[in-house]
């Protein structure tokens, strides 16, 4: 008796975003996909040759957006960690985690098209340019984190740690940034500058801006299927998921 | 107010004390570590003497990390800890008494030898004093976001190797307005820009790491 | 006095216990029975405030332990599984170090007592890693001879680790203190006789 009435109230939020959840991510997986589809045909077919790169410059279609996400996703890690330490909800913390990895991805594939880029654009594959530093860094920021949530068995020293580390990390990405801009001019003089693609045709910045939102919904949805997951591990002796277990194995 | 400070002070300046060869085997790493570039990168003279100050940086960097497990570690593991949590005091108080005992300890007597390593780069004696000057205003703040590092992994395994990866891309700007104050000086632009941000990150540090650190703390000890 | 409302504690993401009600009234002591892994460790440090519940509040003297934590810790003397003592100090060092850092005003000879009272008078300047693990138990109980001011005492397994002669000592000055309007909360292993029975709360009862 105790039981049950102890799992209602601790796992209200959680149980009650299950369902929602599971509704919204299909609905952004779709989104996705025709807008991933749309931005490629405008990237590839549409938008005009770069009268300096050529055709080598189509990559910052994939680059740009790439480069937004996985900024904009840490500081979106921070805002949910930075809730779930004031308010102590759990579904926050979770939010966090299931951020983190698609935070990296994005990270990691925005260094791999710049050194791409750059092969052709700068005879190689990596300079010391702030932008990219300060994305490699931001990269081991990711690591740093998934490592330590990783690392710590209890779900809920797990959760604080992860949410202490991104906010002391999220205060330290604009220092970074700043400072790796400021040491970039000391010691290269005026390198190429990524952003400095002589003035943006309307049809190209149409392109990034679509393959940008298709960015959006692809993190939205993975991250509520990660969190669907996640519920599922951090609530298993709770009875309503051994009931949804039931029914998936009865579907499969 | 300040009784647990003193107390924590005290008694980690006297374990210092006691256990001063962990001390040594810091500045010793430090001294080995700057005489193996040589080695690595060749003798010459001009080139060894522009990237001393980068080399000496990262060194302290280095040194720093490879002694900020031991912060906590030894009050974490014989229940000290979970005592000065039960301090009727904040405790940030205390846990800027620990990192004050840990500077003063470990990165202190870095700055000290950093000037005979130096010497061996055959660096002049205006950047080697822009160089102590800038590792004594930066090294605060490696020591203090190295804490929030340590309290974070404390206990965990792979700790060590774990706290390098968390506050490594952290130390970067401080390596950065580190080795560039001498450059700055020796450039001469003056080294007082790259100065004045150490010592304002140092500060914003002193602010607000121990906020973070007391509160990881208090998860570890859970 | 000490009231647990409603309190349900996790470890892991196991749940220990939930609903246990408890107030204790000054002068009383309470002993925690339970079998091992039922969550008795849990729960004192629950109640000092290391770990936050899962669910329940805590009150001493009716306001709860999280909204007046310092005042609450100036009433509480906590001695948990571990020593709280560095290796590399003295027995006197580690007493003056641990009533210090808890903001306890005392006196160097004090101490001293203390120490001579529990029978380590022969040690006081031997570094703790010479000692034996009963004699670091009694470094750490030394501490209730200095913290009669301290209302709350949390003790866990205070009994481990001593000869009879200590361990009829520690429960004699258990019983003063409760004498005196304190409260004890403790959890032991062992039988040991004090001069009134004492309350006992079995956690089996609410173990989940």
């Amino acid at each position: 008796m105790t039981r049950s009435r102890f799992n209602i109230f601790r796992f209200a939020v959680p149980q009650n975003f299950y369902p929602l959840a599971g509704k919204l991510a299909p609905i952004f997986a779709v989104t996705a996909a025709v807008l991933f589809l749309a931005g490629l045909w405008i990237s590839f077919f549409i938008a005009p040759t770069d009268a300096q790169q050529g055709e080598v410059y189509r990559v910052i279609f994939i680059h740009v957006p790439a480069a937004w996400m996985s900024m904009f996703i840490y500081l979106v890690m921070a805002f949910w960690s930075a809730v779930g330490l004031v308010f102590n909800t759990r579904l926050s913390a979770m939010m966090a985690h299931a951020l983190a990895p698609t935070g990296a991805m994005f990270c990691f594939v925005a260094l791999w098209t710049g050194a791409l880029w750059g092969r052709p654009t700068w005879g190689a594959y990596w300079v010391w340019d702030a932008r990219l530093t300060s994305q490699l860094l931001l990269l081991f920021l990711y690591f740093g984190y998934i490592a330590l949530i990783n690392a710590i068995d209890d779900p809920r020293r797990a959760d604080k740690a992860g949410a202490i580390l991104a906010l002391v990390g999220a205060i330290n990405v604009p220092i970074i940034y700043f400072s790796v801009k400021w040491w970039n001019t000391l010691h290269q003089g005026a390198s190429v500058s990524l952003t400095k693609a002589p003035s943006m045709a309307t049809t190209m910045l149409m392109g990034m801006l679509v393959m940008a939102f298709a960015a959006w919904a692809y993190t939205i949805a993975v991250t509520l299927w990660r969190v669907r997951s996640l519920i599922l591990e951090r609530e298993r002796n709770a009875e309503w998921v051994n009931e949804e277990l039931d029914r998936l194995e009865a579907a499969a | 107010m300040l009784g647990p400070f003193i107390a924590v002070l005290r008694r980690d300046l006297l374990l210092a004390w006691r256990g001063r060869a962990d001390v040594l085997v810091t500045i010793g790493f430090f001294v080995v570590v700057a005489c193996l570039f040589p080695f690595g990168v060749g003798a010459e003279p001009n080139q060894l003497r522009e990237i001393a100050p980068g080399i000496l940086w990262v060194d302290a960097l280095l040194a720093t990390l490879l002694s900020l497990h031991r912060l906590f570690a030894q009050d974490h593991a014989d229940g000290s800890l979970e005592q000065l949590l039960l301090s009727p005091e904040p405790t940030v108080l205390w846990v800027s008494a620990k990192v004050l005992a840990y500077w003063l300890t470990t990165s202190l007597p870095l700055v000290i030898a950093a000037p005979g390593l130096g010497l061996l780069f055959d660096m002049e004696q205006g950047s080697l004093k822009v160089l102590c000057l800038s590792l004594l205003l930066g090294t605060p703040m490696l020591s203090l976001l190295g804490a929030v590092g340590a309290a974070l992994t404390l206990g965990l395994r792979g700790g060590g190797m774990l706290l390098a990866l968390l506050v490594l891309p952290l130390f970067v700007p401080v390596l950065i307005f580190g080795a560039g104050a001498v450059d700055a000086y020796l450039g001469g632009s003056g080294s007082d820009a790259h100065l004045l941000l150490l010592a304002g990150g140092s500060l914003a540090a002193l602010v607000l790491a121990p906020w973070a650190c007391a509160a990881a703390l208090r998860i570890a000890a859970e | 006095m000490l009231e647990i409302r409603d309190l349900s504690c996790l470890r892991g993401d196991r749940l220990l216990f939930a609903d246990l009600d408890l107030s204790v009234l000054p002068g009383e002591r309470v002993r925690l029975l339970g079998p091992n892994g039922v969550g008795k460790t849990t729960l004192l440090r629950c109640l000092c405030g290391l770990i936050d519940p899962e669910e329940g509040e805590i009150h001493w003297n009716g306001h709860s332990i999280r909204s007046e934590r310092e005042d609450f810790h100036r009433q509480l003397l906590y001695i948990g599984h571990s020593t709280a003592l560095n290796d590399l100090l003295t027995p006197l060092e580690n007493l003056r170090f641990t009533c210090r850092a808890g903001t306890d005003q005392v006196e160097e000879q004090a101490c001293v007592e203390a120490l001579e009272r529990i029978g380590l008078g022969a040690q006081i300047d031997l570094p703790c890693r010479a000692l034996s693990q009963g004699q670091r138990r009694r470094v750490g109980l030394a501490r209730l001879f200095l913290g009669g001011e301290r209302r709350l005492w949390i003790l866990d397994e205070p009994f481990n680790a001593l000869d009879v002669a200590a361990v009829a000592d520690l429960a004699s000055s258990l019983d003063a203190h409760c004498a005196a309007g304190g409260i004890v909360v403790l959890t032991t292993h062992q039988d040991v006789s004090f001069s009134h029975p004492g309350r006992v709360v079995d956690l089996a009862g609410h173990a989940c």
